[in-house]
């Protein structure tokens, strides 16, 4: 102290020395703990095989070329069903999810106590159970086929949809809707004309957001027997057709650059 | 003839927002109140529409009380007050016409205004409206592409589309230069005169208040502490209801910009109106 009083500058650090120890004894633990670990894996790893990694990936590697692009010709139908089910089950969802999302949002929904939480159980059931698992349960339930893919894909996008949407709800210019509402406007046109408009464009690009993301996840509910593509890939792998499972992903590929590609455009065009 | 009884306002935060506020609006009259940031300006006015619950009071208009109208009725007393907004409020991704029409949602019901078939005599009026105010030619522009002072005329449309016997005016010119500020004020008072309307012009800037409206209304703290005529504005008046300033400057300026505004009324008013009154109130944005 009396040195710092005694010159004229005063002192200054990041941080106290307390909080410099703190720091250093979080580094140390956390690469303490990294190594402890690690040690526990590598007992459980078998390393003959992580070794032999390169040399199986390389044979696979070359058993997967040529891909047979004769195969192709059994593949369009396959991939008409998964942008189907992809397509009609977001079309479901995003149509479900508008009265959930209304009933969510906390400066629409009819009662704050009451249908809120129902509101919010749906999105949170709906989102915290994957499309594969949903598809698995539909297939026993109503069978193998596309129906089971496309509900599977609708339950699953429901909870996305409906909580991207109310989230745009709560942040719509309460401004704008009470001058609606000072024009003596019923409840009904009060949303239609001071919440529907600003929430549109979010609407809009949640919905080709989510159909983007279905398609990608269609086209592995068929390894489940909720049909699409995913069928053909399982069959090929099962039967180690390793010429035509490289054929399957590389349409999967393209159909998801070419997704992602319209998806960018609608909502480049909407913003 | 709007009559206001011991209004008070008490928010849920505790806040005592009015303390009891009586006031009277004959018919026709355009009055202005000011006051301080937090003064409870904007209360009164949403109180008025009930856009705001009131704590306790009554507010009447032409005998109607406001105050213990159900919804529907309240629906129906709100179609004959006009409101106007701080930031316009328009509905910024609708036309400019959607917007104006909007003014007419309590008297159509909702089939009509979801599929924008309101009749034929609104969208004549709302038409009128917007040549008199100078923007007709934007009638299918977005609302966000106006510039401030065209938004809040089409704001002034909207609101006298509803056919209202009195406007809300809740700070009209807060975001606006004050070339524009004036024009507005200027455009909100004719509009008045023409349909004899009353309003009440929430607005903090005194220099403004004096010049356009034909009352003073002060408001500080949630009480009127000064109700009188633009020229009762003392430096004694406005140190009670803003606090002690320097206002010398502030009393001075108004005699100075009357003169002007005198100019610019005569050389408006040797114009042919029509052309020129649109190219006054649209051009110069």
């Amino acid at each position: 102290m009396s040195v710092a009083a005694a010159t004229p500058h005063k002192a200054w650090q990041r941080r106290t020395p307390r909080a410099q120890f703190a720091v250093w004894a979080g580094w140390f633990f956390a690469t303490a703990l990294f190594v402890y670990c690690f040690s526990l894996i590598s007992e459980k790893t078998i390393w003959a095989f992580v070794t032999d990694a390169p040399a199986q990936a390389g044979d696979l590697a070359v058993r997967m070329v040529p891909p047979d692009w004769r195969y192709i010709r059994e593949l369009g139908r396959p991939i008409w069903d998964t942008i189907n089910m992809a397509t009609l089950g977001t079309a479901i969802a995003v149509v479900l999810a508008i009265p959930v999302a209304y009933c969510a949002a906390r400066n629409t929904t009819p009662s704050v106590a009451l249908v809120r939480p129902v509101a919010l159980f749906i999105i949170v059931s709906s989102r915290s159970i994957n499309a594969l698992i949903w598809a698995l349960m539909l297939v026993t339930i109503i069978g193998p086929g596309v129906l089971a893919g496309i509900i599977a894909i609708a339950l699953r996008s429901i909870g996305f949809c409906a909580k991207l949407l109310y989230e745009a709800i709560e942040e719509i210019d309460e401004s704008q809707v009470e001058a609606v509402r000072a024009t003596g406007a019923s409840r009904a046109q009060v949303t239609t004309y001071g919440i529907v408009p600003q929430v549109l464009p979010a609407f809009a690009g949640i919905s080709v957001f989510r159909w983007d993301i279905n398609i990608r996840e269609s086209t592995v509910l068929g390894l489940v027997g909720a049909g699409g593509i995913g069928l053909q890939l399982n069959a090929a792998i099962t039967q180690l057709y390793w010429t035509q499972v490289s054929l399957i992903l590389l349409v999967i590929i393209g159909t998801v650059i070419v997704s992602e590609w319209v998806s960018a455009k609608v909502r480049h065009a909407i913003i | 003839m709007l009559r206001i009884k011991g209004l008070t306002k008490r928010y849920r935060t505790g806040d005592l927002a009015l303390k009891g506020i009586d006031l009277d609006v004959p018919d026709g009259q355009v009055m202005a109140l000011i006051g301080p940031s937090g003064a409870g300006k904007s209360t009164v006015i949403r109180c008025i529409n009930r856009l705001v619950e009131p704590t306790s009071g009554s507010v009447a208009l032409n005998d109607v009380e406001i105050t213990r109208l159900g919804s529907g009725e309240l629906r129906r007393a709100r179609r004959r007050m006009g409101m106007i907004f701080q930031e316009y409020a328009l509905v910024e991704r609708l036309s400019v016409m959607e917007n104006v029409l909007s003014g007419r949602l309590g008297y159509v019901n909702f089939w009509q205004s979801w599929l924008r078939k309101f009749p034929q005599a609104d969208i004549d009026e709302a038409f009128r409206l917007l040549s008199r105010v100078g923007l007709d030619h934007m009638a299918n522009k977005r609302a966000d592409e106006l510039s401030g002072g065209q938004r809040q005329r089409v704001g002034i449309c909207r609101a006298l589309i509803q056919n209202p016997e009195l406007l809300l005016v809740d700070e009209p010119t807060a975001s606006l230069d004050p070339k524009t500020s004036r024009q507005i004020m200027r455009l909100i008072k004719e509009l008045c005169e023409e349909r004899k309307l009353s309003a009440i012009i929430n607005i903090h800037d005194v220099m403004l208040a004096q010049m356009f409206a034909e009352r003073i209304v002060g408001l500080q703290l949630g009480a009127i502490v000064y109700d009188g005529p633009p020229t009762g504005l003392t430096a004694a008046v406005l140190t009670k209801i803003y606090g002690e300033e320097d206002w010398s400057a502030t009393i001075r300026k108004v005699d100075e910009d009357a003169p002007d505004e005198a100019d610019d009324n005569a050389i408006a008013k040797a114009m042919p109106p029509a052309s020129l009154e649109r190219d006054r109130m649209a051009g110069l944005n």
